[in-house]
């Protein structure tokens, strides 16, 4: 075991690449960064940028090409549930399986008994607001109480950190807002550890306390912005973080495609 | 069978397009459904009836509903038509039970393994497009007249319409769900039975369904084989010896259990995916 200032996850000069028709074709050319215990790290970049390839690394269901990614001590480890992950997608729940049965059953898998798995999947449901909805099987669910499901199953198996893979990225932008904001409030008092993948810089800014940002194809870390005072769009400092993200990702000229508002 | 398993925003249809498409409805579209099947089902008895006391049909070729009905009775209540209805049954549980084991075995071991997968993909294409009736004169010479050669075919009839249908339930388990499974850690085992076994119950269930159909005919058509051949046994031999006989009406009878029978296994199925996958939203609502 490493002490409490061992980083929970380096990311040591990653590389990582797709095998397609017998071609390697490289996606992350040079990924460097560490995430301390109980900090929000955010993976901003365009679409294309392997962010989502650098979390599926450090998940472990990818192994990278040079490189390692150390996780508590331990290097390249296989997917587990110390890092739990979010998913973007909206089926990433078991349909046959009420809201609550998810939950409990992530928990059961991992070595919690029944009672204790009821209890502590009921207390995170009901963190996420989700109490009224416990029978309910995912299809009657929303894509934003899906997501709110997915986040509490996460949770209650309390991860080393959670990954999160843009997932409010599929919703509208009203509960996107909604839930931005509840999950901002729940990281910051469980002091939850989190490495979460986004395409907006306004979702980089509000949840992260630092903001690595990949670019170039294949992509390599372009800068590493501290954005850890600027908690709301109100903070002294939010614009003039949002003008470096912009102007960092404009170098890469695809601001013209009018993603990043 | 849909595929839409799970997508999200997969809408119910409409109230007001949901049965009648774009027919228009008269005066009879607008009574109720119950209604009309009846009615139609009532003409249908008539006109059977009519054309057997109107067109003076030979009653040693053709029967009509009263007689017909009367057989089904003193079949009943003698006994002869419910022993024969069981022992069909009773081998066309366990063909199907053999033949639905043998189908978890051999998919979960294609998609856990690939030589598995070769074999299978193989091996049921190969022998899915046989008629499974056509096996029986080789499960006659290997086990006789006997029980066993029907339940052989019948485990056969259901085996391959199965495997192809579960085992591609299991291939087209979604991406999201093996990640979200390994990611709780588990392993080859735990994954096949958590996650891809119940992802792959709508396509089990429809290939079950697919799979009955084919027993049910397979065994019916080897007891007529069988009945013909002098061997006691189910609804088959029993149709067989009323038509040597000449008790035409309980030929008939013997038919009208075997659709009933039909019926009734359709119903029993279609309320085990109203129950599950429907429920679970993996499936769109099957019309009754």
């Amino acid at each position: 075991m490493n002490g409490e200032d061992a980083p929970a996850l380096l990311v040591d000069h990653v590389a990582i690449g797709y095998r397609r028709r017998g071609r390697f074709v490289p996606a992350v050319a040079d990924a460097a960064f560490e995430v301390r215990r109980g900090e929000k790290i955010m993976l901003l970049g365009p679409s294309g940028s392997g962010k989502s390839t650098v979390l599926k690394a450090v998940a472990g269901f990818l192994r990278p090409s040079s490189g390692r990614v150390v996780v508590d001590g331990r290097v390249d480890p296989g997917p587990g549930p110390d890092r739990a992950v979010v998913f973007q997608e909206f089926d990433q729940l078991f349909p046959w399986r009420t809201v609550l049965g998810n939950v409990v059953h992530a928990l059961r898998v991992t070595g919690v008994d029944r009672a204790t798995a009821r209890r502590r999947a009921v207390e995170h449901l009901r963190l996420m607001g989700l109490e009224d909805m416990l029978d309910s099987h995912p299809h009657q669910l929303s894509g934003g109480m899906k997501q709110r499901v997915a986040i509490a199953r996460a949770l209650a198996v309390d991860p080393l950190m959670l990954l999160m893979d843009e997932p409010f990225g599929a919703l509208d932008a009203q509960t996107r807002g909604r839930l931005q904001g509840e999950l901002a409030r729940i990281v910051a008092r469980t002091r939850s550890t989190l490495l979460f993948v986004t395409h907006s810089i306004d979702e980089a800014v509000l949840l992260g306390d630092r903001v690595v940002v990949l670019a170039g194809r294949p992509s390599h870390v372009a800068e590493i912005v501290d954005v850890s005072a600027l908690d709301g769009p109100d903070a002294p400092g939010f614009a003039g973080a949002r003008h470096r993200l912009r102007s960092l990702l404009a170098e890469e000229g695809e601001i013209l495609d009018g993603v990043y508002e | 069978m849909t595929a839409s398993t799970n997508s999200p925003g997969t809408l119910a249809p409409s109230p007001g397009e949901a049965e009648d498409g774009g027919r228009t409805a008269g005066p009879w579209g607008r009574l109720p459904t119950w209604l009309r099947r009846t009615i139609v089902f009532a003409a249908l008895i008539g006109i059977w009836q009519l054309y057997t006391s109107a067109s003076g049909v030979s009653a040693f070729v053709f029967s009509g509903p009263w007689d017909v009905a009367k057989a089904l009775a003193d079949g009943v209540s003698s006994g002869d038509l419910v022993t024969s209805t069981w022992t069909t049954l009773r081998m066309l549980g366990t063909g199907m039970a053999i033949g639905i084991a043998l189908t978890v075995v051999l998919t979960v071991l294609a998609v856990t393994t690939t030589l598995g997968d070769d074999v299978l993909t193989l091996v049921s294409s190969m022998i899915n497009p046989l008629p499974s009736v056509a096996i029986l004169p080789l499960a006659m010479l290997w086990f006789g007249l006997t029980d066993t050669a029907l339940v052989f075919v019948t485990a056969n009839a259901v085996l391959w319409p199965m495997t192809v249908s579960v085992s591609m339930g299991l291939r087209t388990t979604p991406p999201t769900l093996l990640m979200v499974g390994r990611n709780l850690g588990l392993g080859r085992w735990r994954l096949t039975w958590d996650v891809m076994m119940p992802a792959a119950l709508p396509h089990a269930l429809a290939g079950l369904k697919t799979g009955w159909a084919f027993g049910w005919r397979t065994i019916i058509a080897a007891e007529l084989v069988f009945g013909a051949a002098g061997s006691k046994g189910g609804l088959g031999f029993f149709i067989n010896n009323a038509r040597y006989y000449a008790l035409i009406p309980d030929v008939f009878a013997g038919l009208v259990v075997i659709a009933l029978i039909g019926i009734a296994l359709d119903l029993v199925f279609n309320v085990i995916e109203r129950r599950t996958v429907v429920r679970w939203g993996m499936k769109e609502g099957a019309s009754a």
